[in-house]
Order: structure tokens, then sequence, then C-alpha cells
């Protein structure tokens, strides 16, 4: 079989030689030397037809009837009846379309092979006596430590067991600033260390990496077909085997030889095949290379019917970090109340105090160091065993009867109203600093809600399970056209249940921390997060970076892809349908009918291939960071 | 078991995916033969006491086809 190997390899070659050859046949037939024009075609005919009859046999081997075969069958039959120009010209054309088809499938698969080019291949592994020796990245074992240098790629998913830098983890997260890692903190494979060498003690490797697990996906969504693809694989199945059984039919009844295998010729099914599941990869891989990533034909499919968007609040609409919208201070001594809030908030973990000490710190102002005992005070706060430092809400404050002034009233009512989660502090009962401390809004909200309803969403629900207040300030600033909040998980599954028995289309977005069960109820589940394991599994389309940017994209390019689809469908039915009206009213002969079926064969690629230039929308200045609260 | 990946050259015509995911899902103690036409791979599930990667290497090379890289990997 190493001839088989070796026609495989050359075949590019040999397609020049019969080129050469059918040039050269032509040019000596307007010389009328009929003594080299047919040798010339003869020849030609026989090297064109080697490689086809080879991938027609191994595929007869294991009972495939494939499209070689009746090529095959179309060229000898030719040669018999001394037709060596149809036959020569047949095989060029079919071995030359072929060759075009890799060069232009290559450039629709570009998009995901570039991501793939980004795994990481090798590693360096230090072993017990500090020596350091560069393995294949498969070799790397769970435990191994690995060294990475400044610049380097990180071959694995670790912790960090030494030193620190700045990681760039775009490729995970979507996010290209870079983020400073140390001892103790999860790195990923695919990113990139700008500074500083690091050693990470390996917890994953390879395909079990978030990137591998990426990767997989993209790779996996791109041959998973939508129905309309399916049926098309069905049918080329039954198809070429039916087209051989025409043709034998036709020769029998018509006793036409040239007619018969006309038909082989025209019969074969190529842009029927190729057109829909070429428009998926374009699309998919558009998307992948704008970090979205969509798990296949189905998902763009379902996605592209979506009427209805349903949104989580926390973490989604916002991003889920908390942080200090104001902070009011009564009193002289504003430097030293600040020290001791940030210091009382130190002692907890809940996020609001976290977001406080940040604040406080990033006004130059450190925490006091000496703290008396503090008692947590359920549902209010803490307070000192003397009671002469109250930390916490407005019920706090009323149980310890402290004096509030008519600014600091004011004060609250104001937070209150911008939807804030309010945070006291009174000393020696009497009210000293108001803090309000809010969620913030996602800066591209508005444009990508904007953006979505004026590509065809018409209803856009928020759930959430935070108080109504904050909820509606929320939905204030957003084309949001109902609210439902202060919701149990339960709750917002029941709603998108609700809406798909109404006969919507939904797509549930969540970050998949607490929504699982909303996404997997949707139609279309939608993760949006920063590459969260159980967002990556759940989730219909995953959103590497969290913005709503990437969704607009990834909504206006399933249904493009969708359209795309349709349209290549359309090409290669309509394409089959000239050809025989053609054969009828006999204008199509077998050299022509090959080249009009490799042509649509290449117009259907070079359709999906438009899929690819979709930009994503714009890349757009940042909208006030509007302040919005959380539960 | 083992789970095999199987790496190929460019695949441009989708019987061609028939014709391999035949020849391999043919071989003694393979199982979930997955040809994947856009990534260019082959994966499998095998029994080691009957077949190896490098033999599903050599049934999808004597189709024609470039075999790039063969990776096995133990699975429970």
């Amino acid at each position: 079989m190493k001839f088989n190997m070796w026609v495989q390899k050359n075949q590019n070659r040999m397609t020049a030689v019969i080129a050469i050859l059918i040039v050269i046949s032509f040019a000596v037939k307007f010389l009328s030397l009929p003594l080299i024009e047919t040798p010339a075609m003869i020849i030609a005919s026989i090297i064109g037809a080697i490689p086809v009859f080879l991938h027609a046999w191994t595929a007869l081997m294991n009972k495939v009837i494939s499209i070689e075969l009746l090529v095959t069958i179309a060229v000898i039959g030719a040669f018999v009846i001394g037709e060596y120009e149809e036959s020569a010209v047949v095989t060029f054309l079919f071995l030359f379309g072929s060759y075009l088809e890799q060069r232009t499938l290559q450039k629709t698969r570009s998009s995901v092979k570039n991501l793939t080019q980004m795994a990481p291949t090798t590693a360096e592994v230090v072993d017990e006596d500090g020596n350091i020796s560069t393995v294949d990245v498969d070799d790397v074992d769970e435990g191994d430590h690995v060294i990475v240098k400044p610049g380097g790629q990180i071959p694995v998913d670790g912790i960090i067991v030494d030193g620190k830098g700045y990681m760039n983890e775009a490729s995970i997260t979507g996010e290209s600033t870079p983020v400073e890692k140390t001892i103790g903190d999860k790195v990923f494979a695919g990113s990139l260390t700008d500074n500083g060498t690091i050693t990470v003690e390996t917890t994953s490797v390879g395909e079990d990496t978030t990137f591998g697990k990426i990767i997989e996906l993209v790779e996996e969504a791109q041959d998973s077909a939508s129905p309309a693809a399916r049926f098309i694989d069905k049918f080329a199945t039954y198809y070429t085997p039916a087209v051989l059984v025409i043709g034998i039919l036709v020769w029998i009844f018509t006793q036409d030889f040239p007619l018969a295998i006309t038909v082989l010729v025209l019969g074969c099914p190529g842009a029927l095949v190729i057109g829909a599941p070429v428009s998926n990869v374009a699309g998919i891989g558009n998307g992948a290379k704008n970090g979205i990533l969509m798990k296949g034909g189905n998902a763009v499919n379902t996605f592209s019917k979506v009427d209805t968007l349903v949104l989580d609040k926390t973490g989604t609409l916002t991003t889920g970090q908390m942080s200090v919208t104001e902070l009011n201070h009564f009193g002289d001594d504003k430097e030293s109340d600040m020290a001791l809030l940030s210091a009382v908030e130190g002692t907890s973990d809940h996020p609001l105090g976290r977001a406080i000490v940040k604040y406080v710190n990033d006004q130059d102002v450190n925490a006091t160091s000496d703290l008396p005992e503090l008692d947590t005070v359920k549902g209010q706060g803490l307070q000192s065993a003397d009671g002469n430092i109250l930390v916490g809400n407005e019920r706090l404050m009323k149980a310890n009867n402290v004096e509030v002034s008519d600014d600091a009233k004011k004060a609250i009512n104001a937070r209150i109203n911008q939807g804030d989660s309010i945070v006291l502090m009174a000393v020696n009962k009497k009210l000293k600093i108001v803090v309000g401390v809010n969620d913030q809004l996602r800066s591209d909200a508005f444009e990508g809600l904007t953006a979505l309803k004026n590509a065809g969403i018409k209803r856009v629900v928020m759930l959430t399970g935070d108080n109504k207040v904050a909820a509606q300030h929320v939905a204030d600033r957003l084309p949001v056209d109902e609210v439902h909040a202060e919701l149990l998980p339960e709750q917002k599954v029941d709603f998108v249940k609700k809406f798909t028995d109404e006969g919507h289309h939904v797509a549930f977005v969540g970050d998949g921390i607490n929504d699982s069960p909303s996404l997997a109820t949707a139609d279309i589940g939608i993760g949006m997060g920063t590459g969260t394991d159980v967002a990556i599994e759940t989730a219909d389309v995953v959103l590497v970076k969290s913005s709503f940017d990437a969704l607009a994209h990834a909504y206006v390019l399933a249904k493009k892809t969708v359209a795309n689809t349709k349209e290549n469908i359309i090409i290669a039915v309509g394409t089959v349908a000239l050809l025989l009206i053609g054969l009828l009213i006999g204008v199509i002969h077998m050299a022509s009918g090959m080249f009009v079926h490799e042509f649509s064969i290449l117009v259907v690629i070079f359709n999906a291939m438009r899929l690819l230039r979709i930009k994503t929308l714009k890349k757009s200045p940042k909208l006030d960071t509007n302040q919005v609260k959380t539960a | 078991m083992a789970k095999v990946v199987l790496q190929l050259g460019e695949l441009t015509c989708p019987s061609c995916m028939t014709k391999i995911r035949k020849a391999v899902s043919n071989q003694d103690g393979v199982s979930d033969v997955k040809v994947m036409f856009n990534a260019g791979k082959v994966k499998a599930n095998i029994d080691e006491s009957k077949v190896s990667g490098d033999d599903l290497g050599k049934v999808i090379t004597e189709l024609g086809y470039e075999v790039k890289k063969i990776k096995t990997k133990e699975i429970a």
C-alpha cells in the first residue's frame, strides 16, 4: 500500500501533470497532429484515473459506495467508447476540484485551527533535585512541578507553588488585562506570563485542562451537524448508490451508453453534501475566534430562533463585584473612623465588608490595629462587647438607640433610593459613617441589549433573587421589558418553563453558579462567566468573555449562519435541477457537467466564507459605570 | 480500555469519513469510533489486549490518509 500513500501525497502534482497534458493535447489539435493529441489525452486519463480509482477501491473494500466509484466507472466507460478527451477532462476537473476544496476548506477551518495551535506542546518539568527537563506536555503527570519563565506559556492547569507574576489569561477568560498571581493561586494552561518566573504544581493536563475542554468543545461543535445537515448526510449515503442504479437503468432502457455515464458524473452529490456543514464550520469558527463557543449546529439553529431573552441579574447584567458608591462621614476625625470601620469589616468575609476594606485602602487609610473583641448580631451586624462600636444595618442602630442626625438620615435615604446596600457605623452611640455599596452594571449591557432587540429579540426578562427595589433600579437603566424579583433558583426555572410553554423560544443567560437548572431548562442556555466548568458543561453557548457585545454578536452570527446554510442548500439543489434540465435538453455532457458540479461546490464554500468576515459589532467606548445594588 | 486519538491530515470529502469510520470499526477490540471531519481527528475506544493505537494508525495509512500523531490514554 506504499503506492497508495505515494499517490495520496502526490495527487496535486499528478493533477498538474494532467493539466499540462490536456493543454498540450488541445494545442496540437489545432495544429492537426492527431498522433500526439490522442496519446496525450489517453495518458492524462490514466494518470487521473489512478488516484480516483484507489479511493473508490479502498472505499468499496469497506462497503462504501463513494463518489469516486461513480467517477471511475464513468471514466472507464468513456475510455472504452473512445472518448479520451471527455475522460481526461473529467478526471482533471474532479482532482482539481478536490484540490480547491481542500484549500478553501482549510480557510473555513482556520479560526478553530488557530485556537488549537495555541495549545501548549512542551513543558519544563523540575524534578526533586531541581533538574529541569523539557518534556512533551502529554507526559506531564498530576503533581509534577513545571517552571514557566517570563513571556512563557503555562503548559498545564495548576497551582503556583513558587514565584509570582502577571498572567495574561485571554485564552481562558477573554480578559486581556494581565492579572497578578502568586503562591497558592490557580493558573490555566494556555495563558501567558507577562513577567516573573513561576513554578506550578500540576493539577490537570491536556484535554482535562480548562483550555483543553474549550478546544475539544469547539472541535466537536463544528462536527455536530444541524438537523438539516444530518438529513443531507443521510440522503447522500443513499443517494450515491441510487445514482449508480439509475445510471445502470438508463443504460438498460435507452441503450445510450454515453448518456448513462453522464448520469453517473452528474449524480455526484458534491455541493449537497458539503453545503450545510461548511456554513456551520465557518459560523462556529467565527464565534470561536471571538470567544463565543456554540455547541454545534443544533445550538446555532435553536439560538437563531430565540425571541425571548431571560437574564439573571447578579453576575450577568452586573459584574457581581461589589464596590462602594459613596461614604458619608459625620463628626470630626474622618480618617480614624474610616480606619476603625476598615478594621471591623476586615474581620468578616462578607462581600460588602471586602468592598469597604478595599475602598478604605484605596483612600490610603490603614486599618486600626488595636480592635476590641467583636460579637456578631445575627442579621444586624457586629458590635463590641461594651456596645461602643456598632457596625451594621439600621436595625442594629435602632436596637442600640443610636443618635442619628438629620443629615445622616438624608444620606441614608439617598443611598436607599439609589438601590444601594447600606452599612452604618456608630461610635459611642453616635452615627459616624454611612456607606452605600453596590454591584457594578456591566458597561456594555445597555448597548448589547439594544443590539439584541434590533436583531430580533422581542422580550427581555430579568429574573433575580434580589429585592424588588434593587431589581427595579437595574431594570430602569436597561431595555428590560419584565422584572421578577425575590426568586429562588427553582422559581427562576418555573418562569423559564412558563415562557417555553407559552410557545416562546427562550434563551437563558446566566453565570452557571446557581442558575444551572435554568440554563438546562431553556431552549438555549447561555453561559456567561469566566470559563467556569459548570457553564462550559451545561450551557449550549458559552461566552468566554462576559460581555453583552459578545452575546449580541453570537445572536447575529447564529441567525446569519442559519440563513447561509439555507442559501447553500438552495444553491446545491438548484445546481442538480439545472444539470438535469441541461441533460434532458442535451446541452450538458460529461465534462461540462463535471465543471458545473465542481463550480457549485466552490460557490457554496465561498458563500460560507462570508460568515468568517462578520465582525464583532463594535469596540464600544465605556458607558457610565452605573451602580446598582445586589443582594 | 484506552482511548485513542489520531490526528490526520486535512479531510476533504465526507465520504472519506464513512470509509475511515467503517475501516476502523471493523478492527477487533475497537468501539465508539468517531471521525471528526473538520478537526481531522479519529477518536476511538480500544481494548488494548486486542489492538493498539498504532494498529489503527496503520489501517488508516493503508486507506491512503496521512496520520500525523497518535495519542493513547488509559481510561478506567
